[in-house]
């Protein structure tokens, strides 16, 4: 099952043989009383391209996870290494750039700015990267293309169906050609024709040769995917990879 | 720069209403800091015109209304004796005349419209620095015919135009030829309501006294002081307290300081209001915090540091207080412009209060954006993104 791996040393600058993503002891606690331990010493490590299905209860502490390994949040202690750089180390800045720059992030709630043009939503993808604007708007176009909604650029989102809002949200996460995706129950507020669409586009981006996270509550979806990380109460309590079938 | 602009009309576009009520606030601050600041100058400098116009070496002489004055009448000599003064460099006297005028002989003996008659001489307009709208004033050739000069007020009551064709006045009875239309007198408002006729033409017709109620006396410039010391003695060598010398520019000058009080404390109440609509736009701004945690969190997630969240927030308030601001400088400036004008005031829009009002603006959106930019980049993102 959980077998240990050799950690891997810490390093600042990334490293091509690096995995994509390391957790070594990591634990988060948030304060509050009682406190809350989210996460409880979990080390785990997910290869370059490699695609993950995420399981657990809900409030078992996979969003937590997911955003410790995106470097929105930082660990309470253990350590935190995207291509072989501690995140420790780094500055609030460098973390946004390595936001900005290599992780796309997918919600459950889309998260989409009301009253802005879906191009515009997805452009934002780019907002804090240096791209200019109309370098964004034409990449935006280009994934949007690319998800299936070329022609749904100019509309708002309260103008489209839940799936199609979501493909608009993925869109974003996509837009700046992230080296990792981390989806947080991206399938969550869709029916099953929509979850379905969105998971083809996730093995598609893994075919491209992406590193993938999912949460999902959906056994179905999990089932399909190559790794399944099962958290229970903030703990590694199952780590299966698929053997080929 | 242009890019957070942009982002920041955007997020004030999509609550146009808060933001336009918050702007408006600031707005209104700022309109009537620079109006106030406006107007103040406008009407200074139409009072240092007419100061100008009057001239500060300009006495006045009347005798005293205190206790004890008699007839308020000054001695029959005192132009003689004020002429005597070395400094004196020109005088004119102005006589009451017991008479009513009317347009016409058919005007019923109780509508006189407040006009008065007065006796002078023909040194009266160059002594107040005045000018004529029609016609001619008061020479020594007509000095002593039933002849008359209108002031700028009594004409208009008396409904003169102009003097073509010639218009006659029905005075005490008698019918007098006009010779001329006054322009308005500096500070002389009650020879503005009178109908002027000469001294001697006054008591020859009228059988006026010619003890004089005014005496107006140009002095050199160099000794107004001194010669004002005297001049009550020389006119009046048993009673010289009876005698009251004013110099009108002092009143106009007095007129001025108060007005400058004023300015100060309608000042006040601008930076008042200026507070308030800072209040508002912090105000604004928290709320925004509150609201916006999710997109807080997601800029955060899309590669935003606090630094960006930061600024975000602060332009976002400062756009607001310069729109508002800008609004407020045009709007003052327009109310200026249409009270100066209506005050017919030649309209001074100092540089400071346009300078002065943007920057109290933008101060103010930094002030006021500070704190809730600050909340903003505290934000926790995970917190602001978890699943509700
Ligand atoms: N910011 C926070 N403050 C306090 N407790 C939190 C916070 N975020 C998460 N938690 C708690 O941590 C635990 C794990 O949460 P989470 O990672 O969201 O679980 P999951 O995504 O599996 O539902 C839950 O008990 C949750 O209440
Ligand atoms: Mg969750």
């Amino acid at each position: 099952m959980i077998g240990p791996e050799a950690p891997t040393v810490a390093r600042t600058a990334p490293d091509p043989s690096a995995p994509a993503i390391e957790l070594q002891e990591v634990s988060k606690h948030y304060p509050g009383s009682p406190p809350v331990v989210a996460l409880d010493r979990v080390s785990v490590r997910i290869d370059r391209g490699e695609m993950v299905a995420v399981v657990g209860q809900s409030g078992s502490g996979k969003s937590t996870m997911l955003h410790v390994m995106g470097t929105l949040d930082g660990p309470t202690s253990g350590t935190v290494l995207i291509e072989g750089i501690d995140t420790s180390v780094l500055s609030d800045d460098r973390l946004a750039a390595i936001r900005g720059r290599r992780v796309g992030f997918v919600f459950q709630r889309f998260f989409l700015l009301a009253g802005v043009a879906v191009i515009d939503n997805v452009a934002n993808g780019l907002l804090y990267t240096g791209a200019t604007r109309p370098q964004r708007r034409e990449a935006a176009a280009a994934v949007l293309e690319r998800v299936g909604l070329g022609d749904r650029i100019w509309h708002r989102p309260n103008e489209l169906s839940g799936g199609e809002t979501q493909r608009v949200a993925v869109a974003r996460a996509l837009v700046h050609e992230p080296a990792f995706v981390l989806a947080d129950e991206p399938t969550g507020n869709l029916d099953s024709a929509s979850s379905a669409s969105i998971m083809d586009l996730f093995m598609s981006l893994h075919d491209e040769g992406r590193t993938i996270v999912v949460i999902t509550h959906n056994e179905d979806i999990a089932a399909t995917l190559p790794r399944r990380l099962q958290i229970l109460d903030g703990r590694l309590h199952d780590d299966v990879r698929a053997s080929a079938n | 720069m242009s890019e957070l602009v942009r982002v920041a009309l955007g997020a004030l576009a999509a609550r146009k209403l808060r933001s336009f009520l918050s702007a408006l606030g600031i707005a209104i601050g700022i309109a009537s800091l620079v109006s106030v600041l406006g107007l103040s100058d406008s009407s200074k400098s139409a009072l240092l015109d007419q100061i100008g116009a009057l001239g500060t070496n300009l006495l006045t002489v009347e005798a005293g209304t205190g206790f004890g004055a008699g007839d308020s009448a000054l001695p029959e000599t005192a132009v003689a004796s004020a002429s005597r003064v070395a400094t004196v460099e020109a005088t004119a006297a102005v006589y009451s005349v017991d008479a009513a005028v009317y347009r016409n002989d058919l005007v019923p003996e109780d509508q006189t419209g407040g006009i008065r008659v007065i006796g002078t001489d023909p040194g009266l307009l160059e002594t107040l620095n005045g000018g004529m709208a029609h016609g001619s004033f008061l020479t020594e050739g007509t000095r002593q015919y039933p002849v008359a000069v209108v002031g700028s007020v009594a004409a208009e009551r008396l409904g003169i135009r102009d003097l073509d064709p010639a218009v006659m006045l029905h005075i005490g009875g008698r019918w007098v030829e006009v010779l001329g239309v006054l322009e308005p007198f500096a500070l002389a408002a009650e020879l503005d309501r009178a109908v002027l006729i000469g001294d001697l033409a006054a008591e020859a017709y009228f059988d006026a006294e010619l003890a004089p109620t005014v005496v107006y006396v140009r002095v050199d410039e160099r000794y107004i002081d001194e010669t004002r010391d005297v001049l009550a003695g020389t006119i009046d060598p048993e009673n010289p307290e009876e005698v009251e010398i004013s110099r009108p520019s002092d009143l106009l000058e007095a007129q001025s300081a108060a007005e400058s009080s004023f300015t100060g404390l309608f000042l006040g109440l601008g930076a008042v209001a200026l507070l308030v609509g800072g209040i508002g736009v912090a105000n604004v701004m928290v709320i925004g915090v509150i609201e916006r945690r999710s997109e807080i969190g997601l800029r955060r997630a899309i590669g935003a540091t606090r630094a960006h969240i930061r600024r975000q927030f602060l332009i976002e308030a400062l756009t607001l207080a310069s729109l508002g601001g800008t609004a407020g400088v045009l709007l003052g400036v327009a109310v200026t412009y249409v009270y100066a004008t209506a005050q017919a005031w030649r309209v001074i829009i100092p540089p400071v209060a346009l300078v002065g009002g943007l920057s109290a603006a933008v101060a103010i959106g930094v002030v006021a954006g500070l704190y809730p930019a600050i909340r903003a980049a505290r934000v926790s993102p995970t917190e602001a993104l978890r699943s509700a």
